[in-house]
């Protein structure tokens, strides 16, 4: 019924507990007055009209529904409902008809004020800029003094709305860092356009030729731009992350004491606390488990690779995902003493080590404020000195400062970091800022986490094509009930559609297997010593799961974990790139052995996640300015420890917070990409830079010595803004670290299951 | 020269009528989904006219 809807099938196994699943829909909705609640769902694979459509006709029918719309540009779903009944269905409802949904959190009003403000005063600085320009281009061809006087009066008229509205972004910003004692590049943009604007002012009353209101406005109009199109990249990153599936758990259902049970959230589970915790959902708080039986995925947790078991008594962290068995678990620390807590705390610690990152732009502009203030100020001195002339020196300084207001200076950077950014999202990559890109140029080393990072964190049944056909179709059939890990490796492998078995009573034996009977035949699916009625240590050699038929063996599977696509090839093109590479690992010994063996680079396993941070601080302290790629929540403390760091879009919440890129796609390219972009946006960049102060070598000396007028200044100005745009549009982002044979073969299209906002 | 003066306040105002425009057309949100509007209006049903008209 749709065209693209896809993983239908999936929803067998999604959605733990509807009890949970709804009581965490109205823990993230938000009242919105009216007796209406509303929630906002991301839908990644949204991507033509019919979606739009299927989508709003199955919400819109839902009861209690009022109101259901698409956004497909963000790919989102605004759904408002009545709050007086339960939540409807929303995510399964989309599910049916084959969207996987994530609800999404709204900063309530926050959202985007920053950008509207932005483009509303764009939009006035555009409309002030171009009328002064069409009065002011009568007075260059030579307005008779009356009409120059009366244009100049009425660009007044048109400048200081544009001056209040529009400059004071720049104001607000040049005003804060003074205040603190630092200047930045908004410093001198705010120091030019008003005493331009005072001092045409002054020209205006006293009926003089010169007056730059058109200067003025149209230099607010272009930085304008540059900051607009810094803020979009920035926010559009932003929400694609932020769509992305929240790992963490919202809340938890709490057994209270008359046995009734009830969806606390999170921050309010105490200590000895009873929770209930359905196969599928993540461990809300550390806790210690008192019923049931099941297997746990730690792998964003601690970076091992295989399932544990989870016995009663067995102590849980919080963030690990339980996969096949209900579990009673009992809190024993609060959310805020967690292991999510803790690390939280050492991400903390490991920002405050890292020395401080000042951007470019600021870096030229701490160079830059002195130099120009002092020249105008020479030349306000010379002139005096020279000619005794108190207006004639202050109109020079003045134009002085015009023309070496950093207009091209605050494009050059911005600009080249915005085109940068779009190649990339259109690799897949998000970047957080600009800052980030100019920190990834810089990287000498390379630090790699393994599972989740290096592979993809889930397993890959080894040597399919050994078995019959007909024998995987029916552990696949079988292992299609179980979301345990190698279940669902099976079910992936198991020919897409044999004829269709039908499988009278399957049940779950968490910790050993399945079982499933046809007829009076039962099948096991699991453990060798569960599955077989005698275990044969040399029969079954060293397979983790077996497919048993009453006891007899029918095929055994073996498992390991995936290489993510293009790590070969990504880390090899590192290493002939000149990087120094290694794999820091919370897994054991043996799989990072072997892993680390197979891409010849050094590693360290067992490593915990204090350790991972202060290995990074340990490389940044022998002078490496280190990239981390890494995804669990182990991983994060090291995430904001490094100069630069990476994570895939399946990392933890908090990872992908903490990490300044964040890839879309499975495909580990995108680490040598980024940086080949990062370091072609720096040289570009340093061009730009050079461009900016060629063009104040010319335009200065003309300045101080009093030739130029304002038709001059905008020629010059808008000049050298067109040349350090036309430089960052060169930036193609195609340039590979290696060769370009290399290159393409990481190029090929990865399969992109997380392609949010395109 | 003169009599052409009554050109300048309609150039500015028609700069301004089209700046409220795009400040009310950003406001009443309709850049919020630029590629959602392009499909939609191959998809979505017209409105049934209002009763009295046609």
């Amino acid at each position: 019924m749709s065209c693209c809807g896809s993983g239908a099938e999936l929803a067998l196994l999604a959605a733990p507990d509807p009890r949970a699943a709804d009581a965490e829909v109205l823990l993230s909705s938000r009242l919105i007055g009216g007796g209406l609640r509303q929630t906002d769902l991301s839908v990644p694979t949204i991507h033509c009209g019919g979606c739009i459509r299927t989508i709003e006709q199955a919400i819109g029918a839902l009861e209690g529904v009022i109101w259901a719309r698409v956004n497909l540009s963000t790919k989102r779903v605004t759904i408002k409902w009545r709050a007086d009944g339960a939540p409807p269905p929303f995510i399964a409802t989309l599910e049916r008809v084959g969207y996987e949904a994530h609800l999404f959190e709204v900063d309530a009003e926050a959202k985007d004020a920053a950008l509207s403000e932005l483009i509303r005063a764009l939009a006035l600085s555009g409309f002030a800029a171009s009328n002064i320009m069409l009065l002011s281009v009568s007075v260059w061809s030579g307005a008779e003094p009356a009409t120059r006087d009366l244009f100049h009066g009425l660009s007044a008229l048109i400048a200081l709305p544009a001056l209040a509205y529009s400059g004071r972004i720049f104001f607000r910003s040049a005003w804060r860092s003074l205040r603190h004692g630092r200047t930045n590049m908004d410093v001198p943009i705010s120091l030019g356009v008003l005493l331009a604007f005072g001092m045409s002012l002054y020209e205006t009353a006293t009926h003089g030729p010169h007056a730059y209101f058109d200067a003025a406005i149209s230099l607010l109009f272009f930085l304008l731009i540059g900051r607009t199109l810094d803020h979009m990249m920035r926010e559009r990153a932003r929400l694609a992350v932020k769509g992305l599936a929240r790992l963490a758990a919202r809340g938890a259902l709490v057994l209270q004491d008359d046995g009734t049970q009830l969806y606390l959230p999170v921050g309010e589970i105490a200590p000895g606390m009873s929770i209930m915790l359905a196969a599928g959902e993540r461990v809300p708080v550390d806790a210690r488990v008192i019923k049931g039986l099941s297997e746990l995925d730690v792998s964003l947790v601690t970076g091992e690779s295989v399932p544990q078991p989870a016995l009663p008594g067995a102590m849980l962290r919080a963030g690990t995902l339980n996969l096949t068995g209900p579990l009673t678990i009992v809190a024993t620390a609060a959310a805020g003493d967690s292991f999510l807590a803790e690390m939280l705390r050492m991400m903390e610690a490991a920002e405050q080590g890292r020395s401080v990152y000042r951007r470019i732009a600021d870096r030229a502009a701490a160079l830059y404020a002195p130099v120009v203030h002092l020249t105008a100020a020479l030349t306000l001195l010379g002139w005096l000195i020279a000619t005794g002339d108190v207006h004639r020196a202050i109109t020079i300084a003045i134009a002085v400062l015009i023309v070496t207001c950093p207009c091209a200076l605050g494009l050059a950077v911005p600009m080249v970091q915005v085109v940068a950014a779009r190649r990339l999202f259109e690799k897949g990559i998000m970047v957080k800022d600009g800052g980030a890109l100019e920190r990834l140029a810089e990287i000498d080393t390379v630090v790699f986490d393994k599972t989740g990072t290096l592979t993809l964190g889930n397993p890959r049944v080894v040597d399919a094509d050994r078995i019959a056909p007909a024998t995987l179709a029916l552990a696949g059939a079988i292992a299609a009930h179980s979301r345990h890990p190698y279940s669902r490796a099976l079910a992936a492998t198991a020919p897409a559609s044999p004829p269709r078995m039908s499988l009278d009573a399957v049940s779950e034996h968490p910790g050993c297997g399945m079982e499933a009977r046809i007829g009076s035949v039962t099948y096991r699916l699991g453990r060798p010593e569960w599955a077989l009625t005698e275990c044969d240590g040399a029969l079954v050699g060293d397979a983790s799961v077996v497919l048993s038929q009453d006891g007899q063996r029918l095929a055994d599977f073996r498992f390991e974990d995936r290489l993510r696509a293009g790590a070969t090839q990504a880390v090899t093109e590192l290493k002939r790139g000149g990087f120094d590479i290694d794999i820091v690992s919370g897994d054991r010994e043996r799989p990072v052995h072997q892993l680390a063996l197979e891409l010849d680079v050094p590693y360290f396993a067992g490593v915990l996640p204090g350790g991972k941070a202060a290995h990074v601080a340990a490389l940044a302290c022998a002078g490496r300015k280190v990239l981390m790629v890494g995804d669990g929540l182990n991983d994060t403390p090291a995430l904001m420890a490094a100069h630069a760091s990476m994570a895939p879009a399946s990392a933890a919440d908090v990872g992908r917070n903490a990490a300044d890129l964040v890839f879309l796609r499975e495909n580990l390219s995108a680490v040598p990409q980024a940086i080949a972009v990062a370091r072609e946006a720096s040289r570009l960049v340093r061009q730009n830079l050079a461009l900016a102060i060629a063009y104040n070598i010319i335009a200065v000396p003309v300045a101080i010595m009093g030739h130029v007028t304002p038709l001059v200044a905008a020629v010059a100005m808008s000049g050298s803004s067109i040349v350090v745009v036309a430089n960052a549009l060169r930036l193609r982002g195609r340039g590979g670290l290696g060769t370009r044979r290399a290159e393409r073969a990481a190029n090929r299209p990865a399969s992109t299951m997380l392609e949010a906002a395109e | 020269m003169m009599d052409y003066f009554y050109l300048i306040p309609i150039a500015i105002g028609i700069g301004l009528t089209a700046l409220v425009a795009f400040m009310w057309s950003l406001k009443s949100g309709q850049y919020e989904d630029l590629d959602g509007a392009a499909e939609r209006i191959l998809h979505e049903d017209d409105a049934p006219l209002p009763p009295g008209r046609g």
